[in-house]
């Protein structure tokens, strides 16, 4: 992976300075709230319910053990002995004191690492396919890019006060994990049919109140060009975006008053006058950072242990892991492997200190020392030989990681939700294990097969909802219960869809019995084999509304509020027994 | 009191903000040196243009593209900031200055503070108007935050690959 020189160092290294100094005149006075607030969030430190929490940076979702570790001690000393990997790659610490943050980053810089950027209305952390350089259908290593977005992007000058916040993605591969189309920019690493590499560019894509899919506003920017490209959409953005009204400050909405034609037209125009120039990547630079990413010393002769399939056969546990949670690799002999963060009854995304070290051991002794965050919250040990895999299992087993149920409905996209987070309408991690527990038959989940579960606690949508098969969010229903909406049918990657509303919204102790019969309805109608989202596609949206509308649905007493209430809730959360039905 | 060419020196023009009852074409312009509202050079371009010791200022919504031709005219344009986080004000830095070729002094006014120099001078501003409350001498600080920058901006027309050698995987460049 990427390693800093001198000069990535040092301007970490100088904003930490900078940031200490901030901090200290915020604790003087010298700073108002008002002022240091945009000065915080540029470092990822927001403000939640109960604490400080800090948001770092995993820059397209790769680290290193060494950095694995670190974050293990940031949870022990610093935080309450957890950490939250999030829908954006990235880590979130939870129980965080302002005072404390300045050495927090130095510590993070120690290991290259830092927290800017990942949040506030600039270019935020990019983000990029989990198995970028492994996967069997990658048409180009979308890593070198990243990082020289991720150079390009830091300390921008011209966009560090954008009209909102900014999130690019970046995909090489034929299948997109990476979930460009719903990214104010997406990028799709391609290859033209003189085999030269170039981008197919998105552009106003997203979720949150206005979810729509990016439009295509070039088909391919050869890649010497994709610096100077994006500066252009930036500026149109930093000039034209609405600053009026924050909900409708994203690109996204400019792309749509304008229309993608008028909006490419401004942003050809600008770009003609700085296409070619000095912000043109040059073959060496590309090259430089290319060789970070150079395949590490495999095995040639790994080749498939017979053995393993022998285990598979003996040992039901292993091969339902097998099945769920190692993917296949471009190198014969290897594969890559899916540490599940989704246990039941375990936040979705938190892992413990102690888990933390063990990963980074795992990485150190299975993957030659590196790790993936993805963007639904698990991790990935992306180069294991296969020989290894039974010996990995039990280790990930002994430490709660191998849950095999990548991809099924426990594997949940979650947002913090109204446990922590101050905008949300309702609490989701709590749903998530209401759910979790209620369908928690490894039988009953493998037979329901691939689907994914997206849950955000408000209308910013940080849990992917509008793009989950089951999208399920909190809204504001003014009454002070807690309610959600349910949605069905969004997908992510090559077939992106936002999902369509099924009706009235739930409260909390309906939402178990609302998902039950929504896969009622796929059960009953599902053609063979069909997966969850096909069988959605093919028969539409009324047949489930009509089965979970069907009936009135009645709170489920048998849920005790508190056994879901991760904390004592304000007043206003108290769960509403009243049916809207 | 401005920060100008990265020192405090002391200062003499007059910003002239129209007040609610005043209109563009209406309202008067004082004796000295002044910057007066874009609308305002607009609507009242014949009386003013022969003025010495004229500057005009640019809200963050209007175009710099609107004074196009008529640069030289001014000894001064400034560029104002009504919130610190309204960032089209450094859009408009770089056009005046990338696009359109302007070289007197660019100066930055309203709600500027030391955390957003850096980035300021980057784009073409060379002189700040910290807000008076706020001590200038330390807003000064802001200039120098960072010794080095990945991307090419007004200032700095090679972007960090361009401009030294840089490590590779195989270790350190030499030269
Ligand atoms: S979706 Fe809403 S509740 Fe959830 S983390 Fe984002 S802002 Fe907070």
């Amino acid at each position: 992976m990427y390693k800093y020189d001198v000069y990535d160092q040092q301007i970490v290294n100088e904003r930490v300075a900078q940031y200490r100094d901030q901090v200290q005149r915020r604790l003087s006075g010298e700073l108002t709230e008002d002022e240091f607030r945009p000065l915080r969030l540029q470092n990822g430190l927001y403000m939640q319910i109960h604490a400080y929490m800090l948001r770092i940076a995993v820059p397209y979702g790769l680290l290193s053990s060494k950095q694995m570790r670190m974050f293990a001690h940031i949870a022990r000393k610093y935080d309450r002995g957890y950490g939250h990997f999030t829908t954006r790659q990235n880590i979130q610490f939870n129980w965080i004191k302002l005072e404390e943050t300045p050495d927090i980053l130095a510590d993070l810089a120690s290991v290259e690492m830092h927290g800017i950027q990942t949040s506030g209305n600039c270019i935020r952390n990019i983000t990029s396919d989990e198995f970028a350089g492994v996967a069997p259908d990658e048409i180009v290593d979308p890593r070198p890019y990243a990082e020289i977005l991720r150079q390009w992007s830091t300390f921008h000058p011209e966009f560090a006060y954008l009209p909102r916040k900014f999130k690019i993605a970046i995909s090489g591969a034929a299948e997109d994990r990476a979930a460009i189309a719903v990214h104010d920019i997406g990028l799709s690493a391609i290859r033209n049919a003189q085999g030269e590499i170039g981008f197919r560019v998105l552009v106003g894509g997203g979720t949150a109140r206005t979810p729509i899919i990016g439009s295509e506003i070039c088909d391919f920017v050869p890649w010497q060009h994709m610096l100077t490209y994006i500066e252009s959409i930036m500026r149109v953005y930093n000039q034209y975006g609405r600053r009026d009204n924050m909900y409708k400050s994203r690109i996204k909405i400019l792309v749509k008053a304008l229309g993608i034609e008028e909006f490419r037209r401004q942003v050809e125009a600008d770009w003609a006058d700085i296409k070619g120039g000095p912000g043109t990547l040059t073959v060496e630079e590309v090259k430089r950072v290319a060789e970070y990413f150079a395949p590490p010393g495999y095995e040639v002769s790994a080749e498939k242990d017979p053995a393993l399939d022998l285990f598979k056969e003996q040992n039901k546990a292993f091969a339902d892991w097998m099945q769920r949670n190692v993917r296949p690799h471009k190198m014969p002999g290897y594969a890559a492997v899916l540490l599940s963060l989704k246990k039941t009854g375990v936040a979705p995304g938190d892992v413990t200190a102690d888990q933390m070290d063990r990963i980074a051991d795992m990485a150190d002794r299975y993957s030659f020392g590196e790790l993936r965050a993805t963007h639904k919250q698990n991790l990935v040990l992306a180069d294991v030989k296969q020989s290894d895999l039974v010996s990995l299992w039990k280790e990930a087993s002994a430490h709660g990681l191998a849950t095999p149920n990548i991809g099924l409905l426990t594997d949940m996209i979650c947002c913090p939700g109204a446990d922590f987070c101050t905008l949300a309408f309702a609490r989701s991690i709590p749903l998530a294990k209401m759910i979790s527990d209620r369908f928690d038959r490894a039988d009953f989940l493998h037979d329901i097969g691939e689907i994914e579960l997206n849950m955000s606690g408000c209308v910013n949508a940080c849990g992917h909802n509008h793009v989950g098969h089951i999208g399920i969010i909190g809204v504001d229903k003014k009454d002070g219960g807690e309610w959600y909406q349910v949605s069905i049918g969004g997908a992510q990657g090559n077939q992106a869809a936002i999902g369509k509303i099924l009706g009235p919204s739930f409260n909390f102790q309906q939402m178990p019995e609302v998902i039950d019969r929504i896969l009622q309805v796929y059960l009953r109608e599902r053609l063979e084999e069909e997966p969850f989202i096909d069988t959605v596609r093919r028969i539409g949206v009324e047949p489930f509304k009509e089965w979970v509308y069907a009936t009135p649905i009645e709170a489920d007493d048998s849920v005790d509020k508190t056994n879901y209430g991760f904390m004592e809730k304000p007043d206003h959360y108290t769960v509403q027994r009243k049916s809207r039905l | 009191m401005i920060i100008k060419d990265k020192a405090v020196v002391s200062d003499d023009w007059t910003i002239l903000r129209l007040q609610e009852n005043e209109t563009p074409e209406s309202a008067s312009v004082p004796a000295g040196k002044v910057i007066v509202p874009l609308r305002m050079w607009q609507a009242q371009r014949s009386r003013l243009q022969d003025r010495s010791g004229l500057g005009v200022w640019l809200a963050s919504n209007e175009r710099p593209e609107d004074l196009k031709g008529d640069l030289d005219r001014f000894d001064v344009i400034a560029v104002d900031f009504p919130r610190f986080a309204d960032g089209r004000g450094y859009s408009i830095a770089y056009n005046l200055r990338a696009r359109l070729g302007y070289t007197g002094e660019l100066r930055a006014i309203g709600d500027v503070l030391r955390d957003q120099l850096f980035y300021m001078q980057r784009v073409g501003f060379d002189a700040f108007a910290p807000r008076p409350d706020k001590n200038i001498y330390d807003a000064l600080k802001g200039l120098t935050d960072f010794s080095e920058t990945y991307q090419t901006s007004f200032d700095q027309k090679l972007p960090l690959f361009r401009r030294v050698k840089r490590d590779g995987a195989a270790g350190p460049a030499n030269g």
